[in-house]
């Protein structure tokens, strides 16, 4: 009992010491530059086992040096080697400087080693104390360029090297540099360290994939927003007067890291994100064809991903993609009802197919595809997909055929339609009929079976509007069902007796009790 | 009278309405008012261009005075006075005559009188026939019998001589022809005789009762000498009163009850077997027609063009003509089907315990069935009309497996169906250990103590009792806890599937009870199995969203499904618990992730309760094959560690299911609208109308209405006028009777001053006269 009381108190104490400590050691150095050792011992805790004293010398550390930038008494210009430094005729005054910015030079490798600490308040602090040393350097430069041009580049392209890890996720901390990716000079040279960084990482791993880098970098991309006029661009860490070209950095950055060969679930999360927050910022987008089109043809999920930017360069920028209705017509398969951008996908295909300027055989073609696939559809799909099809058939009218055919005999035939042929031009859709839709009429929910009833009737002039049933979820059609106010609730007439006994027993045939 | 009264009021205004003005008033000039005519058209014939107005006001006040004024007056009065002298009102007789008659008529009264009344030969007042002096003698001896007594011996005859007969013969006597004198004459002897007869009756009675009463005197005398004797024997009687008392009311209430029990009401004759069958059948023919019905939902009309497939015949039998009779039939079938079940029973053992071996075969039959299941589902691509036959041929070859599994197992185990004798004496334990009744539990843990710890057959039995101690019929509070009852049930229920091992079997003896409830309180189930589909459904949800996968849903949700198609029709277009149960069946289906042979077979249960809620709809389950289809290519990956003996399995299998397979690839018509009435052209004739200004009736009918419309408001309206003029009268006619009451005062008053001033005169003369 004593004894742990005792140890706490010694903890205690030992927290306090260790605090006084170097509040101490940080007060003599500042003092007068007696005691410009005593640095030393404060850098020392910058390797502690403990976070605690990490952090507290790492706030101490930026304290310290901040206040020597200030005063100016780091040494300006090419640092001579230490060595050096005792045999060379210099002023004490010189020496001093030239000792100081060793040290600055020693705490900002600990700090950057720091990055890679295990603790994220570490990291944090490091990250800070280190943007604190890039705004102290920018306004009081060490390099003597000239003067417009004082931006610390090297130590942030440093900064950017350990945030960009190629061993750790550092999702985290990168959301936490965002604070300072405001500011448009920090910007800008990030963008631009990430691209020569991303050209030496992946040209030193011979372009293979390395999905926790990239995934880093793709966080710290994707944090980057470049505003949309010049003239708005006032936050900046170190005053400023020169220009950027930020959206040639942010290009340029992007399709660096665009060339190289991405993971498939990158893909998606680009691909996403691309026609929103990509696209619009970059000065050409036809610059991404090359992209697209290869995630295009990568097939599945990515392909319908890809559609999206496609579509915006086609349609805003004038490119022509040849085959384009027959890969997308490729694209069907039952995978569509199931992935999770179905709504993105149907809306996408709605806009694609929304020109009356297709000819009949294509929109057939789809319509047919599309009713073929609806046998495996489930019903939040079905709610989606029928009244699109009947839309297609509005638009089309001489795709009316299909559900329409007065004039031959009313006599079965196999149906002509080919489901295994990739082009639509020779899958003879505008031959066959929607029987598909005729079988949905029996469909077990009932506002599929309605909406699928559609058909016997000729269609009315209006079209569905299908944005709403896009984003419908199972469970919302259930609750949908739940609440609906009933009058009357029928029962089964003839009561069961046992669990697995009834007039249509199913389960009991081929499972029993126990 | 009354009758008589109004004839005779009726009688005299036909008279004053037809008595026409004398046609020199007519003629008179200035009696004469002629109507101006403002146009004078061609061919009308005129009725009112002259009118008389002041002889037909004078002629309308007469009829008032004599009709209405007449009435009025005699407002209020309940009698009537009855002129009943001579020839009052007859004017034929001259007022000579009139009074020789009447003077005859006196004097022959008077000497009637004499024979009639006079019993003695002297006059004598009397009272009740009893002369009053010798009354007044009689002091005592007031009978209260006595009054009763004599009203109810009057005869007949007598009571109609003297009440109903007078009128009408004194009538005759008024209406008055010497020819009839004769007559009255005899009538009257025979009252008299009547009289007579009645008097002399009346006599004897008094008599008798003079001398009852005396004898009652000399008792009661008697009585007190001895009643002294007897006065300590009074509570005796009063006792045996007592002991006589009991017994009466034991009767009483014996008659009572024999009285008030329940009579047999008169049934309707006893039915015989037949006649039984008929009307269940019948009643089941609706049921199943509404059922029907409803399958249909509310696209009624399209539907009936679509599922053709549904003949009459099928309406009217409730029989699909499907693969499905074929299993029901089986089910209930003979002993092979039963041993058919164990077997797979076995199988199922194996599932829930997890043994390996059983499992293993039991994923060897999954596999098997996927196998056919795949034939079917890629026929099922080309032609989903005739799913039906794929799922027969599942079954058939289902059954088939099963025969051929169970050659393989020797252990057979206890039959489920435990003989009668055995079920009896269980039940007939149970009894005697459970007490009768039960309070409905509050809660659901309340309801977990009353069935714990009891077996499947006596939890049966408690929840039983339960229902019916607390029928709704009983209390009013008994609904609302049976209501929730419903739900911890299936909660309860619910809790059974999850046990290690599951209780299914009581689940089983318990579906009875929950199908009683469910059909006592319809919306309370509903709402019940509703939130449970949803809280699962949403933890469904939430997982997936979370997760991206979720597992498959556990034993209990499965037996709710069960329980739900046991409960409600599955068969509905839309029922607001059966829909979202697919939904939910969908969802599983379709997103639950298989990672183990538990979830595969859990997916089979699923697909089994699919194929069961859509068997009678007929309808189309996508992602019923979608999962089969999923599961085929789950074994299909690793079909190279498959042992030869599944493959040889697998191949039987295909073969058989190509067998059953039509040999014709689906065909299809190509589709068309629906036939319609085409719409008339728009027409652009003008609209005309032949017929302006009012319209009138066309028909027959029509104008009779007219015409008479209009007469009743003419009516209407002349009869208000007539009222008006009435109360016009009698306003005038109250005026004047006050008027002249107060003209008669002042008269009096007058009258009484001047004699008063003439006495007063006459005073002061007489004064004057002696002061002189």
């Amino acid at each position: 009992m004593a004894s742990s009381t005792d140890s706490n108190v010694k903890g205690e104490n030992s927290q306090v010491s260790y605090k006084k400590y170097i509040n101490t050691k940080t007060d003599r150095v500042l003092q007068s530059k007696k005691h410009a050792n005593d640095i030393f011992d404060v850098i020392e805790y910058l390797q502690s086992e403990k976070d605690k004293e990490v952090i507290f010398a790492t706030n101490a550390c930026s304290k310290v040096f901040c206040q020597l930038f200030y005063r100016g008494d780091l040494y300006v210009g090419d640092l001579p080697e230490e060595e050096d430094l005792v045999n060379g005729d210099r002023s004490a005054e010189e020496k001093y400087r030239i000792f100081m910015r060793h040290r600055y030079s020693n705490c900002v490798e600990l700090l950057l080693e720091n990055i890679g600490h295990k603790a994220f308040q570490v990291k944090e602090t490091s990250l800070c104390a280190l943007m604190k040393f890039v705004a102290a350097e920018g306004k009081h430069p060490l390099q003597n360029l000239d003067e417009h041009y004082n931006f610390p580049r090297e130590l942030l392209q440093t900064l950017v090297e350990h945030l960009l890890s190629e061993k750790e996720d550092m999702s985290l901390l990168i959301s936490r540099f965002q604070e300072f990716l405001e500011m448009d000079d920090v910007r800008y040279y990030v963008m631009s360290s990430v691209r020569d960084n991303i050209y030496r990482v992946m040209g030193r791993n011979k372009k293979a994939v390395i999905p926790v880098y990239q995934n880093n970098v793709f966080t710290l991309l994707s944090t980057i927003n470049v505003p949309s006029e010049a003239s708005k661009m006032k936050h900046f860490l170190v005053r400023q007067d020169c220009k950027f070209e930020h959206k040639r950095a942010f290009e340029q950055m992007w399709l660096v890291f665009l060339k190289f060969k991405l993971p498939s679930n990158m893909y998606k999360k680009i691909l996403v994100i691309l026609h929103e927050s990509i696209m619009p910022q970059m000065s050409d987008p036809t610059l991404l064809i090359d992209f697209l089109s290869a995630a295009y043809d990568i097939g599945g999920a990515i392909s319908l991903l890809s559609l999206n930017g496609l579509f915006i360069l086609i349609h805003k920028h004038n490119l022509d993609y040849p085959d384009f209705y027959k890969k997308l017509y490729s694209l069907l398969d039952p995978s569509i009802f199931h992935v999770k951008y179905r709504a993105r996908f149907f809306h996408l295909v709605n806009i694609f197919l929304s020109s009356t300027h297709l000819p009949a055989y294509l929109v057939a073609a789809f319509v047919k595809r599309f009713a073929r696939l609806s046998l495996t559809a489930p019903p939040t799909s079905l709610l989606i997909l029928l009244p699109f099809i009947c839309n297609l058939i509005r638009r089309h009218p001489s795709c009316r055929v299909l559900i329409h055919r007065p004039s031959t005999a009313e006599e079965p035939c196999d149906d002509p339609y080919v489901m295994e042929e990739e082009d639509p031009a020779q899958c003879h859709a505008l031959e066959s009929s929607l029987w598909e839709i005729k079988t949905l009429q029996k469909h077990y929910h009932p506002d599929v079976a309605k909406a699928a009833m559609k058909i016997n009737e000729p269609l009315t002039e209006q079209e569905d509007d299908i944005s709403e049933l896009l984003e419908l979820s199972t469970f919302e059609l259930m609750e949908r069902e739940l609440k609906a106010e009933r009058k009357t609730i029928p029962l089964e007439f003839d009561t069961a007796t046992e669990l697995l006994k009834s007039s249509r027993e199913v389960l009991g045939v081929h499972f029993s009790l126990e | 009278m009354m009758r008589k009264q109004q004839t005779f009021s009726r009688g005299l205004s036909d008279k004053v309405r037809k008595s026409k003005a004398a046609p020199e008033i007519q003629k008179n000039p200035f009696e004469v008012k002629i109507n101006r005519k403002k146009f004078d058209v061609l061919g009308r014939k005129s009725k009112h261009d002259v009118g008389l107005p002041g002889v037909s006001r004078s002629r309308a006040i007469q009829k008032r005075k004599d009709t209405l004024l007449k009435e009025f007056r005699l407002k209020d009065k309940n009698n009537t006075f009855i002129d009943r002298r001579f020839g009052e009102y007859d004017s034929k007789l001259t007022p000579e005559e009139k009074i020789l008659q009447r003077f005859t008529l006196e004097r022959q009264r008077t000497q009637d009188r004499k024979d009639m009344y006079n019993l003695n030969e002297e006059e004598e007042l009397t009272h009740y026939g009893q002369s009053l002096a010798e009354m007044e003698k009689m002091t005592d001896v007031i009978d209260s019998d006595s009054d009763s007594e004599e009203k109810g011996l009057l005869s007949a005859e007598l009571t109609a001589t003297h009440f109903g007969g007078g009128g009408g013969l004194l009538r005759k006597k008024s209406a008055g022809d010497e020819e009839e004198e004769h007559k009255p004459r005899s009538r009257q002897e025979l009252i008299e005789e009547l009289i007579f007869k009645s008097k002399q009756e009346k006599r004897e009675r008094q008599t008798q009762k003079e001398e009852a009463q005396e004898l009652t005197e000399k008792l009661d005398q008697e009585w007190k000498s001895i009643q002294n004797l007897l006065a300590h024997k009074t509570p005796k009687a009063e006792r045996t009163d007592e002991t006589d008392k009991p017994k009466l009311d034991q009767y009483d209430m014996m008659v009572r009850e024999l009285g008030f029990e329940m009579k047999a009401q008169p049934s309707e004759k006893l039915k015989s077997a037949e006649e039984l069958a008929r009307e269940e059948r019948q009643r089941l023919q609706t049921l199943e027609a509404d059922r029907l019905k409803r399958m249909m939902g509310d696209a009624e009309e399209d539907a009936v063009q679509t599922n053709t497939h549904v003949s009459a015949d099928d309406m009217n039998d409730g029989f699909i003509l499907d693969g499905d009779d074929r299993k029901t039939l089986a089910y209930k079938d003979g002993k092979w089907n039963i041993e058919g079940e164990e077997e797979e029973k076995e199988d199922e053992d194996g599932d829930e315990e997890g043994g390996e071996e059983e499992d293993e075969d039991d994923e060897d039959d999954a596999e098997g069935e996927d196998d056919e299941e795949e034939e079917g589902e890629d026929d099922e691509e080309d032609d989903a009309d005739e799913d039906h036959c794929d799922l027969q041929s599942d079954e058939g070859s289902e059954d088939e497996d099963g025969q051929g599994a169970e050659e393989e197992q020797l252990c057979a185990e206890e039959p489920p169906a435990v003989s009668e004798e055995q079920k009896k004496a269980a039940q007939e334990a149970a009894r005697a250990e459970l007490p009768y009744t039960f309070p409905a539990p509050e809660s659901y843990s309340d309801l977990k103590q009353l069935l714990q710890g009891h077996g499947s057959e006596q939890q049966r039995l408690i929840l039983d009792r339960t229902l019916k101690c607390n029928h709704p019929s009983l209390s009013a509070g008994n609904k609302a806890k049976l209501q929730k009852l419903f739900g911890f049930l299936l909660e309860y229920v619910g809790d059974l599937a999850t046990q290690n091992p599951p209780d299914l079997r009581t689940v089983s003896a318990l579906i009875p009870q929950i199908c009683g409830l469910c059909q006592m309180f319809p919306e309370a189930a509903c709402k019940a199995v509703q939130t449970l589909l949803s809280d699962s459904g949403h933890s469904m949800e939430e997982t997936l969203e979370v997760k991206g996968r979720a597992p498959m849903p556990d034993l209990d949700m499965l037996v709710l499904l069960k329980i739900t198609a046991l409960l409600f029709p599955s068969s509905d277009f839309r029922h607001p618990v059966t829909t979202p149960a697919f939904l939910f069946l969908s969802q599983a289906l379709t997103r639950c992730a298989v990672v183990s042979l538990e979830d595969v077979c859990k997916g089979l249960v699923l697909c089994c309760l699919a194929l069961e809620y859509v068997s009678l709809s007929q309808r189309i389950f996508p992602e019923l094959l979608n999962f089969l289809l999923g599961l085929l290519h789950l074994t299909v990956s690793d079909k190279h560690n498959m042992g030869t003996a599944v493959c040889v399995c697998v191949c039987d299998l295909h073969r058989e299911i190509l067998d059953a397979i039509p040999e014709k690839p689906s065909q299809h018509a190509p589709l068309v609208f629906k036939k319609k009435k085409p719409i008339p052209l728009k027409l652009f004739t003008p609209k005309i109308v032949l017929d302006y200004g009012k319209k009138r009736g066309n028909t027959k009918e029509e104008k009779e209405r007219e015409r008479l419309k209009h007469k009743y408001k003419r009516e209407f309206k002349g009869a208000l006028r007539e009222i008006r003029k009435d109360t016009r009268f009698l306003a005038r006619e109250k005026l004047s009777d006050v008027m002249s009451r107060d003209a008669e005062r002042k008269r009096k008053v007058k009258e009484l001053y001047g004699s008063l001033a003439t006495q007063e005169g006459e005073w002061k003369a007489l004064k004057r006269k002696n002061r002189k």
